[in-house]
């Protein structure tokens, strides 16, 4: 019934010059999106992945075990010195992020493109 | 839109993680014949999902033989959601669920999990937990109300 969720990184350049890995997700963010946020997320080599990005464009459904699974991401995160932001979320979820406080430790941005030059 | 008649809708799931998003889209359904704006159809169908969810992993503990029961009961001017499962419900429902603490969490001191009846609580009009009679039949009834002048 759930969607599974994809993920895969890409790696940018923000216009100040600063190196951004972009996680794109896909599908649903739940329960059983432990391996695709948490997974994908650990891949990344934490010396050169300073700025965590995350692009929630293509993602619909995101529930409370969703949401954990990125504050548990965000936890590993500050432990190792990076920095995450997040763009792509629909309205309701900005103010579901908003409401469980994620903004006060992950910047939210509309667009790639508003998140990349803030960068 | 022309005045709503009162109308009631039965939906009746497996204990199984995802089935919660046939609930969403049935309750999404009703609201929008109701005539509610797009952002509180969002605020419901996030509340019925995280209800189906308490009911199917704590109500039900997964086991799929026992359902989860949704009613949803239109009236002119409300749309009451029931979520029941057949767990003996909680001891001592909360009056108002505790807002989630980021800091506590980020800081490994709370379980980043554990978000679901605040997000209920804050995202419609009523939340109430009811535990059921000899142990089984609990539910959470949920409330959100029309605004006849914004809606």
């Amino acid at each position: 019934m759930q969607s599974e969720t994809k993920a895969h990184v890409e790696n940018l350049t923000s216009p100040a010059g600063h190196a951004v890995s972009v996680l794109r997700f896909e599908g649903d963010i739940a329960s059983t999106s432990k391996d695709a946020v948490l997974g994908t997320y650990q891949a990344l080599p934490k010396e050169t992945a300073k700025i965590v990005l995350l692009d929630f464009t293509k993602v619909d459904y995101i529930n409370s075990s969703g949401i954990a699974l990125v504050i548990q991401m965000m936890i590993e995160a500050a432990n190792s010195g990076q920095k995450v932001f997040a763009f792509g979320l629909s309205a309701h979820f900005t103010k579901v992020f908003t409401m469980v406080g994620i903004t006060r430790y992950a910047g939210l941005f509309p667009t790639q493109g508003e998140a990349l030059a803030a960068l | 839109m022309s005045e709503f008649k009162t109308a009631n809708v039965e939906v009746r799931m497996p204990s199984r993680m995802g089935f919660e998003k046939v609930a969403m889209s049935t309750a999404s359904s009703v609201a929008k014949l109701m005539g509610f704006r797009d952002e509180r159809i969002e605020d419901l169908k996030t509340a019925v999902a995280e209800a189906c969810i308490n009911a199917i992993e704590h109500g039900n503990r997964l086991n799929e033989k026992l359902s989860v029961g949704v009613v949803l009961s239109a009236s002119a001017d409300s749309l009451e959601v029931k979520v029941i499962d057949d767990g003996k419900g909680l001891k001592n429902p909360p009056g108002k669920v505790i807002k989630p603490d980021i800091d506590r969490k980020m800081h490994g001191e709370e379980d980043p999990r554990g978000m679901g009846m605040f997000l209920m609580q804050a995202l419609v009009d009523e939340a109430e937990w009811v535990a059921g009679s000899e142990g089984k039949s609990s539910y959470v009834r949920l409330v959100i109300r029309l605004d006849k002048d914004a809606e």
